[in-house]
């Protein structure tokens, strides 16, 4: 057993961080968050590195890796709440990719691919959802019914409205299709387990940082004469804050290598990550804010694009309560089969 | 990553259960047969274990293991708890008595005391916390005074496994009051067949005493039996710890996974794990489901990072803490899926919930755990308290 990513992986992770470090500061974000803005720049150069298409296959003009790599960068992503349409152009391109006729394919992994198609993934109810994160500049829309079902949309094809979700790192739009708008998945939406991966990844990212930035603000602020990260009460919320990102992180890493090796075991792998995640993210970036004191609260600290960021991401795909149902509905299936010995 | 077995790791496990199938224990001794009765059958249990070579499997081939590897080693006690037998008479040998003795004994301590560790000749205890030193350890106040070639040691250790079946009990005192707390402890094996210890049973919340309270009072121990030398018992005592957090985490994390299992079976059957949402049992099941496998990914991820790259990762502190609770919030969940029945005295579940309250204090407690995580993990400063 290894847990461990390859050197190739580690290389992919080691320069995603550097880029981003130096890209996507976080007064690059609140640029582009208090502007309403896509970072364009920063979208066109993750997309001549290939970064959209990492996952897509070669012959749809992808770099054909697998679910790991997908993984890793949307971590990082996570990380900066780099506001770009990375997240949702992958989830959608997962499931075109998997659900998707060759036809289908064709016509769009190739701009998904290279970064001049946008796309985004909806979660609907009857036709109708209401906040599509990254829609309002999509060309392309998986929308995708709770039972499963799922069809294509463009933008021409279905009611389009923009709307101001708190994240104002990334745009939003409320998307609603008649009956017959669109053309048909394959049922059940295969790849919506990787699109799961992806958005969970991203969590993993967000928590991770929301962790960093808290442990460096109470090793630094000090009172009643110390830092206030020696009082117990602040360091097991903390260590609260590890253990609930880690536990987001090995369940998160686990549905990427099952995506890839295990695909039997997906669905229920994707299901654990992102209960786990979402549950997390949202914790540890409140954590996060409880733990920077007042200064936590105010629009100038920067802790509360994570939490916004969290709080998007947590409830795309269904959230936590919601994949507990689906794991509840897998271990019941499994319970009826007879255990041997 | 690569998240399944070796082929080398497969074929290890696969003898194991091979032979267990083969040799399933004799139906355990009825809940009121006594300890005596218990502790005879969880001898006979690693007497069969021993015969077999299944013993210790992770002690090198020269003092009778196999020369497992830390992931066989995994795989033995998943093995064993997943085919629910008992823990072997001599646990407490077997996984820190011979290991620690493998590090630090002298060539005759090893020669003299390995093989009836294996095959549960002579049982052994730990005597480490004492009344006033439980978390902190190195408080301790047991002394031990130099008389020509022997040690007189007075005082009072608790939680004492086994004691009543124990010959030879690790044993850590203060020689020295001069010192820095730490430096001024010597480990030591001290013969329990003398009348200068006297053992008390501890009865716990469950009603039965798995631990005894020693009372030493001048007690006799030869120079020979110093383990790794006069002043260095901190030191030695901590490769004992080590070995404690390691290994049965693996049987331990099964058995949770099992009694999860005969959980969702039984809500399965009541239909309480239907409906798609707001069903408040299913909800908290899903919850213990993504529990268990994070604990089981994160302790396969502490050991293999580990065994590979040789810088374990912050999992080893995580697992324990995450693990006693989540056995906690279990036992608890069951008595409302099962139904009041639950807590009639007697049943494994009433049994299960009030021994799960001792989880999240034995073998550290959570908040000796989180104090772990906050200082040596996350780096956070250690607040002084006045002394």
């Amino acid at each position: 057993m290894d847990f461990g990513l390859t050197d190739d992986q580690r290389e992919i992770q080691r320069t995603a961080r550097e880029l981003l470090a130096e890209r996507a500061t976080f007064a690059r974000v609140r640029e582009h968050a208090e502007a309403h803005t896509t970072d364009r720049a920063l979208w066109k150069e993750l997309c001549e590195l290939g970064w959209p298409g990492i996952a897509i296959s070669e012959t749809h003009g992808g770099q054909g890796l697998g679910t790991i790599e997908l993984s890793i960068l949307c971590e990082e992503l996570g990380r900066v709440v780099a506001p770009v349409p990375f997240l949702a152009s992958a989830m959608a391109a997962c499931v075109i990719e998997q659900a998707g006729s060759e036809e289908q394919r064709e016509r769009w992994l190739p701009g998904l691919a290279s970064g001049e198609t946008i796309g985004a993934l909806a979660g609907a109810v009857d036709g109708t959802a209401e906040l599509v994160v990254s829609g309002a500049e999509a060309d392309v829309i998986v929308l995708v019914e709770e039972d499963g079902s799922g069809r294509l949309l463009t933008p021409q094809e279905a009611e389009m409205s923009k709307v101001a979700a708190i994240d104002p790192t990334r745009s939003a739009a409320r998307v609603s299709a008649g009956e017959s708008a669109g053309e048909a998945l394959e049922d059940g939406c295969p790849g919506l387990g990787h699109a799961l991966v992806a958005v969970s990844s991203e969590l993993v990212g967000v928590s991770e940082r929301a962790l960093e930035m808290t442990l460096a603000y109470v090793k630094e602020r000090k009172q009643f004469g110390v830092p206030v990260g020696a009082y117990q009460a602040v360091s097991h919320r903390c260590a609260q804050m590890l253990l609930d990102t880690e536990k987001a992180r090995s369940t998160t890493a686990f549905a990427a290598w099952s995506a890839d090796a295990n695909p039997e075991g997906l669905a229920e792998a994707a299901a654990m990550a992102k209960a786990a995640a979402s549950d997390a993210g949202r914790e540890v970036t409140a954590s996060a804010i409880q733990a920077h004191g007042g200064i936590g609260f105010t629009w100038e600290a920067d802790v509360h694009w994570l939490f916004k960021r969290a709080q998007i991401d947590a409830v795309l795909l269904g959230g936590a309560g919601r994949h507990r149902g689906r794991l509840a509905a897998i271990l019941a299936r499994r319970a009826d089969v007879p255990v041997a010995g | 990553m690569d998240l399944t077995f070796s082929d080398r790791e497969t074929a290890f496990r696969d003898e194991l259960r091979g032979w267990l199938v083969e040799n399933q224990p004799e139906a355990k001794p009825a809940a009121d047969a006594g300890d005596d009765a218990q502790f005879a059958y969880r001898r006979d249990w690693q007497r069969r274990l021993y015969d077999a070579g299944w013993a210790a499997p992770a002690w090198p081939t020269e003092y009778g293991g196999r020369g497992a590897s830390q992931s066989e080693s995994a795989i033995y006690f998943e093995e064993l708890g997943r085919a629910r037998v008992p823990f072997a008479a001599n646990t407490l040998g077997l996984l820190l008595g011979g290991p620690t003795l493998m590090v630090w004994g002298t060539p005759e301590q090893k020669e003299r005391h390995l093989p009836p560790i294996l095959s549960a000749e002579e049982i052994w205890c730990q005597g480490f916390s004492e009344p006033d030193a439980g978390s902190d350890l190195a408080a301790l106040k047991t002394r031990a005074v130099k008389d020509g070639d022997e040690w007189v040691v007075t005082g009072q250790k608790v939680w004492t496994s086994g004691a009543q079946y124990s010959k030879w009990c690790m044993l850590v005192a203060r020689t020295d009051n001069e010192v820095a707390k730490h430096k001024g402890l010597t480990y030591f094996l001290m013969d329990m067949e003398q009348d200068a210890v006297q053992i008390r049973p501890l009865r716990q919340i469950t009603g039965e005493a798995e631990f005894n309270e020693l009372f030493i009072d001048q007690a006799r121990i030869p120079d020979a039996n110093i383990v790794g030398g006069v002043g260095n018992g901190w030191k030695v005592a901590l490769t004992t710890l080590m070995n404690e957090r390691a290994g049965l985490g693996f049987a331990l994390q099964i058995r949770l996974r099992q009694l999860l299992d005969d959980i969702i079976a039984a809500a399965a059957e009541k239909g309480l794990l239907d409906g798609a949402g707001g069903n408040l049992i299913a909800d908290a099941i899903a919850e213990l489901h993504v529990r268990c496998e994070s604990i089981r990914l994160l302790a396969w991820k502490g050991l293999t990072d580990a065994e590979r790259y040789g810088q374990p990762g912050p999992e080893g502190s995580l697992v324990k803490w995450l693990w006693s609770d989540t056995n906690q919030r279990a036992t608890q969940l069951a008595v409302d899926v099962i139904g009041p029945e639950a807590l009639i005295s007697g049943t494994t579940w009433s049994y299960e919930l009030l021994r799960a309250r001792g989880n999240t204090i034995e073998g550290g407690t959570t908040e000796v755990l989180k104090n772990i995580v906050a200082e040596r993990v996350l780096g956070l400063p250690r607040l002084k308290v006045a002394a």
